[in-house]
Order: C-alpha cells, then sequence, then structure tokens
C-alpha cells in the first residue's frame, strides 16, 4: 500500500510541505502553531499559512467550515508557505475533499478513515466514498482510524467522550513528530503550562500526543529524513546564538508599533474598529504594554479622527483597519495631510469591492492608498514584503511621518498578517533614534514654517507653553498658518505639501535589484506579499539560465529614486501583482515605460509555479 | 501668583467673521470670561472644533483650537484627551455637527465619559450652507432644502444625550450672559463628558427660532431657570410651578396658589426621572443642569 522510498525520494529534492486540514473544532489552527514551533526549535527555516473560514463556528464537517493549515520548511531559503503538500492529513471527507487539489501526486495522504460514514460523506456533499475509489493510485494513501485510536488512548482516564475525541488533534502531532523525527518533550511541556488549570485536559492532550508518536512507530513507515538547520540572513550574528522564534505579520508588526514607541520616545495611541482581518493587530496591542495604548472607537472615521486628535497633542497617532475602512478614513486623511500632522495608517488589505472575501488576501488597494483622496493630498505609502518585514516597515513609517510630518500609509495584506515565519527578534536599541527627528520650533515660532531640507512644519503639541497657536483644515497661509484665500498662497501650499513628499524619494533608500543582474531580458516588478513568490519564481529561471531580475518596492509612494534607470536596464518589464494591474498603471503612468501587468485576483497568493509559467510564456513573447 | 487672567488674555489677534447680530458673539463672551474665571494658562486649554459657523470658535480664543472637520470634533478631541489628560478639553460645535453628521461620535463620546466639555451650539440651522433645515428644525420649518416646510420630528438635544448616557446635561441661552457664564463653569467642574446645549439665534436663516424663549420680555413666562434642590417656579411674578405627574412621567406646569409651593416638584439633578421628564418639557423651557449623575 505505502510506497516509502517514492516519499523519501522526493522530500530529498527540497524543502518539504505539511498540510493540515479538518473542521473549524478540530483544533486544526493549534496542531499547526505547535508543529511551527518544533520546526523552529529544530532551528529550520519555514513560513506556515493559516486558510480558516470566515465563518466562526460553521456546522461541523460542511465543506465551508474546513479549517488548513499549511507549512513549507526546508534547509533552503524558504520564500513561500508552498504551492503543493508532500503531506496532507484530513480530519474528514469535507477537509479531503477541498484539499485534496492541493496535496502533490505521490504525496502522502493521512485520512481519519472513520470519519468517511455515510453522515459525514453526505456533509461533505459526496456520493461515494473516496476511500472506496483509486486515490491509491495517485497518492500513498494512509488510512487511519485517528478518532478510535484517541479514543482508545485515552480510555483509561475519566474524561468524557466528547472531551476525548477533541484530542485528536494532539494524536496527530504525535504522529507527525516521528515522522519528521522531532522531539515531543517541548511540546508537552506546553501542554503542561497551558492546560496548568485544567488537569483532565493537560492528562488528555499529552496522551493522544505520546500514543500517536507511539503509534507511528508500529506502522511499516519510514520516517522523513532529517532536513538540515537553516542559518538565515538577518540573524544577529554578534553574542550568544539567539532564539529562533516565530512570528505572524501581526506580531511582527505589533512589535514594530512597540519599537517606534521606544525609538520615538512618545506615547503611540492606536486607534482601531473591528474589521476582518486588521482586528487581530487591535488585540496584539490590547496589553497596552511597551508605550503603546489602544482605544477601540465608535466607527472607522472616529479611529482616524482620534489618531489625529493624539498627533496634534503630542503622542503619535495610528489606525488600522481594511480595504471598507480605509475608505471610510480618507476625509480624514485629508485633514491630516492639510494640518501636516503625523499619522500612521495601515491597511491589511483583503478581496474588494465592499465585503468582497474578507479574510483572502488581495493587493486592490494600491490606487485608494496614493490617489484616493479629495484635493491635491500626497500621502507616502509603504509594503512590507514578508510577515518578518511587517516590522521594520512600521519603523519606516514613523521616521517618514516624524520627519515629514505628513499621515503615512502601510499596505499590509490578509496573507502577510496571518502568515509566518521564524525570525531572530531584532535589536531595538539599534533601530534610527526617532525622537531625533521631531521638527522643533525656532524662535519666532511660526506653526506653518518649514525646515529647509525636509520641510516639515515644527511639531508643537498643545500644553507647549507660550506657543498656543491654531490649526485646521481651512487653507493656511505660508509660515503663519493663518486663515487664507489667496489663490497664490493656496498654489503656493499645494506646491510645498507635494514637494515635501516628493523629496522623500531622494531622503530614502534608492529602488534596488532584490534578485538578479541589473540588465537583462525581464524585469519582475512587484510589491508586498508577493515577495516570496517572485523571488523564488525568478530564481528557478535564473537557474535555468534564463537573464530575469527581481526588483521589489517597499515604498510605493513616492516612487523611489533610481527605479526609471534600473528599468532601462531591461528588454521588458512585467508587474505580478494580486490584483486588475494597479502598480503597473503607476509605473507606466509616473515613467512612460511600457510596463506589463500579470494579475491575479482569486483572493489567493500566487503559486510559485503559476507565475514562473506566465513569466516564461512573458520572455518568449 | 500670576495677576489674574482677563477675558482679553483669551483673545486672538483674529478678526471674527460672524454676520451682525449672531448667537455666536455672546458665546464668545462668555466663554472668554469664564476661561479668565477658571484661570488656567492659555498654553493648557485646548478648543476642538468641528465645521460650520460655530466651528470658527477656536480661531478666536487666543488658546491651542484646532478646526478639524464636519462632525469630527467629538472624536478628535478624544484622541487629545486620551493623549493629553492634563489639558483641559472644550468641542464647540452646531446641531447640524453633533446631531446629524457627528451623532454617532456625540452618542458614543457620551457613554465613553472622557472629561471633555461639550458645547452645542443649536441654532437649529444649517448657517454656514446657507440657510438648510437641521436636525434640529422645527417640523414645518421652510427653508432652500424644504420649501413646503420640514415633515421630520426634530432631536431633542438632552433627551439623546440622556439616552447616551451622559453624566452631565445642561442647557442655557446664548443672550443670557449671566446664567450661561455659570454653567459653562459648571460644566468645566464636572469630571466626565458634559453636554451643555445652548440655544443660539441665527439672525440671517433662523431669526426668532426661539421666539418667546430668549425674548427679553417673554423670558420669563416660557423659560423656568433650575436651581438645584429648589421648587421649580417661573414666570414673571413667580406665581407658576411644576408638579411632576410620576404616573406619566412628565412635569406639568400649575399655578402654585392652586397647588401650595409645597407640592411642587424640586430640582434634583440627580433624579433619572425627572431629568427625563425634563428633557422633553417645551413650555415651559428648562434652563440650567438638567441632569448630573450621582456620584459625579
Amino acid at each position: 500500500m505505502l510506497d516509502t522510498s517514492r516519499s523519501r525520494a522526493s522530500s530529498r529534492a527540497g524543502p518539504l510541505v505539511v498540510r493540515f486540514a479538518g473542521d473549524s473544532g478540530d483544533g486544526i489552527q493549534l496542531l499547526g502553531a505547535e508543529f511551527s514551533k518544533s520546526t523552529a526549535d529544530a532551528d529550520t527555516g519555514f513560513m506556515t499559512f493559516p486558510d480558516y473560514p470566515a465563518e466562526i463556528r460553521a456546522p461541523a464537517g460542511t465543506l465551508f467550515g474546513v479549517s488548513a493549515f499549511q507549512i513549507q520548511f526546508g534547509a533552503d531559503e524558504i520564500l513561500t508557505s508552498g504551492d503543493a503538500a508532500d503531506v496532507l492529513v484530513a480530519f474528514n471527507p469535507a477537509a479531503l475533499k477541498s484539499n485534496l487539489h492541493v496535496l502533490k501526486r505521490g504525496g502522502l495522504l493521512i485520512v481519519d478513515k472513520g470519519t468517511f460514514e455515510r453522515r459525514g460523506l453526505q456533509k461533505a456533499g459526496l456520493d461515494e466514498n473516496p476511500l472506496d475509489g483509486d486515490l491509491a493510485a495517485s497518492y500513498q494513501l494512509l488510512p487511519l482510524d485517528i478518532t478510535a485510536q484517541t479514543l482508545e488512548a485515552l480510555a483509561a482516564l475519566d474524561i468524557g467522550r466528547k472531551q476525548a475525541v477533541r484530542a485528536k488533534n494532539f494524536w496527530v502531532l504525535g504522529l507527525i513528530f516521528w515522522l519528521f523525527d522531532r522531539d515531543p518533550a517541548k511540546t508537552e511541556g506546553w501542554i503542561a503550562r497551558r492546560f496548568a488549570a485544567d488537569m483532565s485536559l493537560r492528562e488528555a492532550n499529552t496522551t493522544a500526543l505520546k500514543a500517536g508518536h507511539a503509534f507511528a512507530e508500529t506502522l511499516e513507515l519510514a520516517a522523513f529524513p532529517g532536513v538540515a538547520p537553516t542559518r538565515r540572513a538577518g540573524a544577529r550574528e554578534h553574542g550568544a546564538p539567539p532564539a529562533r522564534e516565530i512570528v505572524s505579520g501581526t506580531q511582527a508588526m505589533a512589535l514594530g508599533i512597540r519599537a517606534v514607541a521606544k525609538r520615538a520616545e512618545r506615547d503611540v495611541l492606536y486607534c482601531s474598529y473591528p474589521i476582518t482581518p486588521a482586528s487581530a493587530l487591535l488585540h496584539a496591542l490590547a496589553s497596552g504594554e511597551g508605550g503603546v495604548r489602544i482605544f477601540q472607537a465608535e466607527d472607522e472615521i472616529a479611529a482616524a479622527c482620534a489618531a489625529i486628535g493624539a498627533s496634534y497633542a503630542g503622542a503619535i497617532g495610528m489606525t488600522a483597519s481594511s480595504g471598507p475602512g480605509l475608505s471610510l478614513k480618507t476625509e480624514a486623511l485629508g485633514l491630516a495631510v492639510s494640518c501636516e500632522l503625523p499619522l500612521i495608517v495601515i491597511d491589511v488589505q483583503r478581496a474588494g469591492p465592499s465585503t468582497g472575501m474578507p479574510t483572502k488576501p488581495e493587493q486592490s488597494d494600491l490606487t485608494l492608498a496614493i490617489h484616493g483622496r479629495h484635493g491635491e493630498a500626497p500621502v507616502p505609502v509603504l509594503a512590507p514584503a514578508t510577515p518578518e518585514d511587517c516590522f521594520a516597515i512600521m519603523v519606516e513609517a514613523a521616521e517618514i511621518a516624524i520627519s515629514a510630518m505628513t499621515p503615512v500609509i502601510v499596505l499590509s495584506d490578509a496573507y502577510l498578517a496571518n502568515a509566518a515565519s521564524d525570525w531572530v527578534s531584532p535589536d531595538i536599541d539599534s533601530l534610527p533614534h526617532l525622537a531625533g527627528l521631531v521638527q522643533h520650533p525656532q524662535d519666532g515660532f511660526q506653526p506653518f514654517a518649514r525646515d529647509a531640507e525636509t520641510l516639515a512644519r515644527p511639531w508643537v503639541a498643545p500644553g507647549t507653553p507660550g506657543l498656543a497657536h491654531r490649526i485646521g483644515g481651512l487653507e493656511k497661509e505660508a509660515g503663519s498658518g493663518h486663515i487664507s484665500y489667496d489663490p497664490d498662497n493656496h498654489a503656493e501650499m499645494v506646491r510645498l505639501r507635494a514637494e515635501k513628499i516628493a523629496r522623500l524619494a531622494g531622503r530614502r533608500a534608492a529602488a534596488e535589484i532584490s534578485t538578479g543582474d541589473k540588465t537583462g531580458d525581464l524585469l519582475v516588478v512587484g510589491w508586498g506579499s508577493t515577495y516570496g513568490a517572485i523571488r523564488k519564481a525568478v530564481q528557478e529561471l535564473r537557474a535555468e539560465g534564463r537573464a530575469v531580475s527581481h526588483l521589489h518596492l517597499r515604498q510605493l509612494w513616492p516612487l523611489p529614486g533610481g527605479i526609471d534607470k534600473i528599468m532601462s536596464g531591461f528588454k521588458k518589464i512585467v508587474c505580478p501583482e494580486l490584483n486588475s494591474g494597479q502598480l503597473a498603471g503607476i509605473l507606466r503612468g509616473e515613467l512612460l515605460l511600457p510596463v506589463e501587468p500579470l494579475t491575479q485576483v482569486t483572493g489567493q497568493p500566487f503559486r510559485v509555479g503559476d507565475l514562473k509559467a506566465q513569466l516564461e510564456r512573458r520572455l518568449e513573447s | 501668583m500670576n495677576e489674574p487672567l482677563r477675558p482679553a488674555d483669551f483673545t486672538s489677534d483674529q478678526e471674527v467673521r460672524w454676520c451682525p447680530g449672531c448667537g455666536d458673539y455672546a458665546i464668545l463672551k462668555a466663554m472668554r470670561q469664564v476661561l479668565a474665571e477658571i484661570g488656567r494658562s492659555p498654553d493648557e486649554v485646548v478648543c476642538v472644533s468641528g465645521i460650520g459657523c460655530a466651528a470658527r470658535f477656536p480661531y478666536y480664543l487666543s488658546t491651542y483650537g484646532f478646526h478639524t472637520i464636519h462632525g469630527r470634533a467629538a472624536a478628535i478631541a478624544s484622541g487629545v484627551k486620551l493623549a493629553r489628560p492634563e489639558l483641559d478639553v472644550w468641542v464647540v460645535g452646531g446641531d447640524g455637527d453633533f446631531l446629524a453628521i457627528g451623532g454617532n461620535h456625540t452618542a458614543h463620546v457620551l457613554r465613553r465619559d472622557a472629561d471633555l466639555n461639550l458645547l452645542l451650539f443649536n441654532n437649529a440651522i444649517y448657517g454656514l450652507t446657507k440657510g438648510q433645515a437641521s436636525p434640529t428644525s422645527p417640523i414645518g420649518t421652510q427653508t432652500p432644502s424644504s420649501p413646503a416646510g420640514t415633515s421630520e420630528q426634530p432631536v431633542n438635544p438632552p433627551l439623546f444625550a440622556l439616552g447616551a448616557g451622559a453624566s452631565f446635561i445642561a442647557r442655557s441661552i446664548d443672550a443670557r450672559q449671566k446664567h450661561l457664564p455659570e454653567i459653562l463653569k459648571r460644566a468645566h467642574q464636572h469630571k466626565g463628558a458634559s453636554f451643555v446645549e445652548i440655544l443660539q439665534n441665527c439672525p440671517v436663516y433662523n431669526d426668532g427660532v426661539f421666539g418667546p424663549i430668549t425674548d427679553k420680555q417673554e423670558g420669563p413666562e416660557t423659560v423656568i431657570e433650575l436651581e438645584d434642590g429648589a421648587p421649580m417656579i417661573f414666570g414673571r411674578d413667580r406665581d407658576k410651578g411644576l408638579v411632576f405627574n410620576a404616573a406619566e412621567g412628565r412635569l406639568e406646569a400649575v399655578r402654585v396658589e392652586e397647588v401650595g409651593e409645597a407640592a411642587l416638584a424640586r430640582h434634583m439633578p440627580e433624579n433619572a426621572a425627572q431629568a427625563f421628564a425634563l428633557a422633553r418639557l417645551a413650555a415651559p423651557v428648562p434652563i440650567g443642569v438638567l441632569y448630573r449623575r450621582a456620584g459625579d
């Protein structure tokens, strides 16, 4: 039944992808998180992605209630959570039906065969039991009675059947640990801490974990070969070897926000209204630690306005949302532009328009971020490239907001927010000293006097003795800030506000090729969460001798310096995006170059294989 | 000890640009007087406003000031207060600001009870946009946007505030230059969100909307000035009063001689049932502190 030699061969070729799929109530995300931790402990690089439904408690066993978790790990640089899985664990028929397409041909398919009975099949909309079909012809099918095995293992414990069944995720974890030669000891310790208050749960989960591990030993199954530990770039080199931790984009962003408070030596007031998928960041900051306080406002508009009020009062105001919420905040952004106040706006993009697909990633708010305001209201726009970059991007956003007295938009997305990888937490004290960037008032204070280099106006908060003044959304006279309807003054103020943002291009890092040579046949220009997939596709094409390079933009507005020069070194420029070609349009408009869009709007991240095939076609056309 | 502050110390260098005869002049005068009496430096006071005639207010004070966007003053002021709790923060807006475009913020800032002083300049009209009906315009108000007269029930501001869970609700009138400063001072003293409705005349688009209420001659007959703990008496000859009809939860005007003074309701601002009745009372119009939460 099981051809283990095939699985060993395929796993040796490169990194491995494991996917768990089950019912929302099966504890799939917990299982994935614990497996990720053991991967980090094995000092192996990885990236994960949870794929769960928007419904909180969808009816058990249904297709729309399926929750999945995927992890790719290995010795190479791991750039995505993987196109296709080497191992799929399906907890029920619905999970099998909706996830089988992700499993590689010849991959290991573990199913809980006890759930493939009449009712389970019916709920999944299956007329026939797929286990009776020819699955074994395409995959290494391993049907196990997971639920029954878990119940048997826990039979001696004094717990109910329902509670015992819920331990099956730990039974599977034990089995998978054996397959990948992981040590379950740390997980046992975690279970002991997590369920310290409930002895029976603690015992049930530990017993299930051990039972799954022991069961795997009895199988006629070869373990996957160990994956060599990776030493990834960016790790701190000095001192004791730092511990590898797991960080999602959301967690990295929360840490970045705390780093901003520390380096700016000012409080951060994070103002938000619940919205998927941005809410996770609100939760991550809710403890109020590290100089960051949260304010859950009555709506998106109030969240943006309270953040502006906080910045006006000398704190660092931040607000976050997802697409529809950013639309609501745009009027307030106009005020922040006009009053020249620092403000950071995070948009965790999701598939739109309107409610769209709230848990699915898309990059379709780019033109809204760059252009979506009334009046002439330029705003810098940044986008992190990886989950761990969500940390650095917040510090950069604050650097811009404070030094140029401007709102800044950070475009994350549902993929970056949820995807996790291993990282070594950065040294906060080595970050830029943001407090040093504040423009202080000069003698003969004028609220709209400007620094000659940055064009920033001074940041003078209420309470500052002797400098009481009034600001507002009406046009201001250059310098004094008095209300002015003077035609020439308005033209000058519009120019100054635009020039202040345009100058950032010269002050900040120039565009730089991230993979490949400075000239070639094809330049692939990406931004945001597509970094990993594009880099991998470009690496593979280059390995095949193609003259392809990758330029990834972390700063979308103003466009970084030198971008036109880089582009002129290539015969063709292609811009892959999870939208209908927004960056491509902006690059065409700004640079007058024939940038070709390469778009996908499925609410899914790019698959490396698809992207590579598309790029090959562009190379040939 | 520094010199005591004077109203002039709270006067900015900006020329006031309201229409001649606008009720806002009187409110500005009262406010400057009150700020001087409170005695905090203009550097420790912030005035945040939305959009509209009333919202020009911060430009005419020498304090820190922020003229923001329509309806959002309460939200922006919340951020200011969260960042700098030690500052005195005043929020100024009109009936459109507070009860139409910004109604949501008004409700939530009141229930949250942050220590802000919210001044609603109620002239029952949109002035700066040239005279459209507002959420407080009485039924039948004819305007360019309602040529046949409005048909919608107006918002009752104190009732709105009570419904939102406000901890301090007061009302005064622009022209009452003794009463208004007293109410502003009590609003400032209150720790928590203080909601003050100021009936304000717009001589251009809604002249006389409060008619006999703001009229000097008619005032004593149409307005009742509330005093904590005192029987509710009004009238030029102080011959009228209010009794509380507990069964129907409303206050009713009576002649004092008919019921005797002992039967009159006493003003207990902490009595919520009475506060609801005061908020709903149209004749006479109650002014003063309508409600104050017990213990506050």
